[in-house]
């Protein structure tokens, strides 16, 4: 939203949107009853909040939280899940750029098919090695990235037990079908015309690669390999709830304990955990993306 | 896209702290890709796999991934409305331009104790802002099962709470950045705080923010599917018990419900979000 004109502009869509007569009553009717049907499945039931239960269970919950557990011996019980739920993401993060790079690469249609790189070669060549890996990548992408790292750390856990390791397994696999998907839409989204250039300079295809895609492609994707350590940062943290290490664990325990002061401790270094490497990532990325 | 944008190469120190953070990293969580790759990994996942195949496409587990599947729908819709209606409010309380200082405050001095008054709103509404979004959903899942007990109402209660924190920060970034012109327009001819708001705030910020909305609503539909695993229903519930029983055929079933569910949730906020912008 930088663009506060276009933006400005955009806003009779809403109008256009809303107001579009039968697709706007369709619309309307279609959220309505979805609403209703969702609210009696979900058993939405907001009296719930305020019976005498739960407002007692609500007082002994903030009660319990304050004060936070500050204690030497806590806090250095803690120092090695911290550290731990950072090694995770960074883990994490690098297995995803190994899974999703050569993948994104494979499901980008105009490196793999389609386009300029393509153009002198048969049709059964393009389809049988373009277009049938192309669409097999994509199909593992999506079912990397749909698949919850949650549901991935449960199954990494039985496959390879508990720690760590099965955490960065679970973030690698599914923050693998995420950048890939998105690696392979920056490729897409690339100026054409300079590719062009190269190819009528002569240019083979691993130069128009590297001297056309390249660079127009690699700030886009490391700015947003960065996002997606933020990201993992997040999901390592809670990973912890079905046995793949970091934070998520002790947070677990003290809160099946109901040690309520050190589960505000735990979401106090939580906090610092995520605006540090927010932090960081963003120092990065304005060293290195102009 | 990338236009304007150049990579430029990262110092040495750069480099080498982000080597360093690598190895330090792959020592710590004992990854260990020989054993995994190795031929005893190997054949342990291949065991797995096989396991899993068949899926398990039985009446009572269609229908109990069919029921999952739809109640899971539901957390993330009314999750992700509730977020909407937490955000908005704390948005519009954490939009400077709206409070104390931009265009609408130009040759307007506010008295020192009502400038304390509007600064303290945005900061307080701005630290509930962060508490919310700190908190990580399966977290609040868990606080809202120990508060209202098992099922699908402490899901949508979580994901509200942890998406309205993410929306009100997104709103209130959006609202801040409106092009102050007509605001200021019909601040001059007259109009007060409200009437600047609905008439000219929010028709600027509406469709950025129903663009945030449909995505965090795709980001709520794989979060509600894991919900369960502490208890708070929907098809996360009945994956922690096939993952715990050895399951694994019904498992696979589970998850090819989770697959063609977000895959239809993103196709379908896809087709809206086009529809809007």
């Amino acid at each position: 939203m930088t663009d506060s004109t276009r933006s400005f502009r955009s806003a009779g869509s809403v109008g256009r949107f809303a107001g579009k007569s039968v697709f706007g009553v369709i619309f309307a009717l279609l959220f309505l009853l979805t609403l209703g049907a969702s609210l009696r499945l979900a058993q939405v039931d907001p009296r719930l909040l305020f019976e005498r239960e739960a407002l007692h269970n609500l007082a002994r919950f903030i009660g319990g939280m304050f004060p936070p557990n500050l204690s030497r011996s806590f806090l250095a019980l803690m120092a090695r899940p911290v550290l731990e739920t950072i090694q995770i993401s960074v883990m994490g993060t690098a297995i995803a750029v190994l899974i999703g790079a050569p993948l994104g690469l494979l499901a980008t249609g105009s490196l793999s098919w389609s386009g300029v790189l393509h153009e002198r070669r048969t049709a059964g060549g393009r389809w049988l090695l373009g277009f049938v890996p192309y669409a097999l990548a994509r199909l593992l992408l999506s079912v990397f990235r749909s698949i919850p790292e949650f549901v991935w750390a449960f199954m990494f856990v039985r496959a390879v037990g508990l720690g760590p390791f099965p955490g960065v397994l679970a973030i690698g696999v599914a923050y693998g079908g995420m950048l890939g998907k998105v690696y392979s839409e920056i490729l897409e989204g690339v100026n054409p015309q300079p590719l062009e250039a190269l190819h009528a300079g002569g240019a083979s295809k691993l130069g128009i690669a590297l001297y056309g895609f390249l660079p127009q492609a690699l700030p886009n994707v490391v700015s947003y390999t960065l996002y997606r350590w933020e990201c993992a940062i997040r999901a390592s943290a809670i990973l912890g709830f079905v046995g793949a290490g970091g934070l998520g664990q002790q947070l677990e325990l003290s809160m099946r304990m109901f040690q309520f002061d050190e589960v505000l401790t735990i979401l106090g270094l939580l906090f610092l955990l995520v605006a540090g490497v927010d932090f960081v990532s963003g120092k990065i990325r304005a060293q290195v993306v102009r | 896209m990338a236009e304007g944008r150049r990579l430029r190469w990262p110092g040495l120190t750069l480099t080498a702290g982000f080597a360093l953070l690598l190895v330090w990293s792959y020592h710590g969580t004992q990854v260990d890709l020989a054993a995994l790759f190795g031929s005893e990994g190997r054949s342990q996942i291949a065991t797995y796999i096989e396991k899993l195949f068949p899926p398990d496409l039985s009446r009572k587990t269609l229908v109990d991934a069919g029921m999952g599947a739809v109640e899971t729908f539901a957390i993330s819709f009314v999750g992700s409305l509730l977020a909407v209606v937490l955000a908005l409010p704390l948005a519009v309380l954490t939009t400077r331009t709206l409070l104390y200082r931009g265009i609408l405050y130009e040759g307007r001095r506010l008295g020192p104790v009502s400038k304390g008054i509007r600064v303290g709103i945005y900061v307080i509404a701005k630290a509930v802002l962060n508490v919310l979004r700190t908190i990580p959903e399966i977290v609040w899942a868990l606080i809202f099962v120990f508060l209202v007990g098992l099922g699908p109402f402490p899901g949508v209660l979580a994901l509200g709470f942890h998406t309205g924190g993410v929306l009100g920060k997104l709103f209130g970034e959006v609202l801040e950045d409106v092009n102050p012109r007509p605001l200021e327009a019909l601040g001059s001819a007259g109009a007060g705080r409200l009437a600047i708001l609905f008439y000219g705030v929010l028709p600027q910020a509406a469709p950025q923010c129903l663009s945030y909305a449909l995505y965090r609503w795709e980001v709520n539909i794989r979060a509600a599917a894991i919900l369960g695993f502490v208890g708070a229903g929907g098809l996360g519930q009945r994956i922690y018990i096939a993952i715990n029983l050895f399951l694994e055929n019904e498992l696979l079933t589970l998850i090819l419900a989770i697959y063609v569910m977000v895959t239809l949730v993103d196709a379908l906020s896809a087709y809206l979000r086009r529809r809007l912008l």
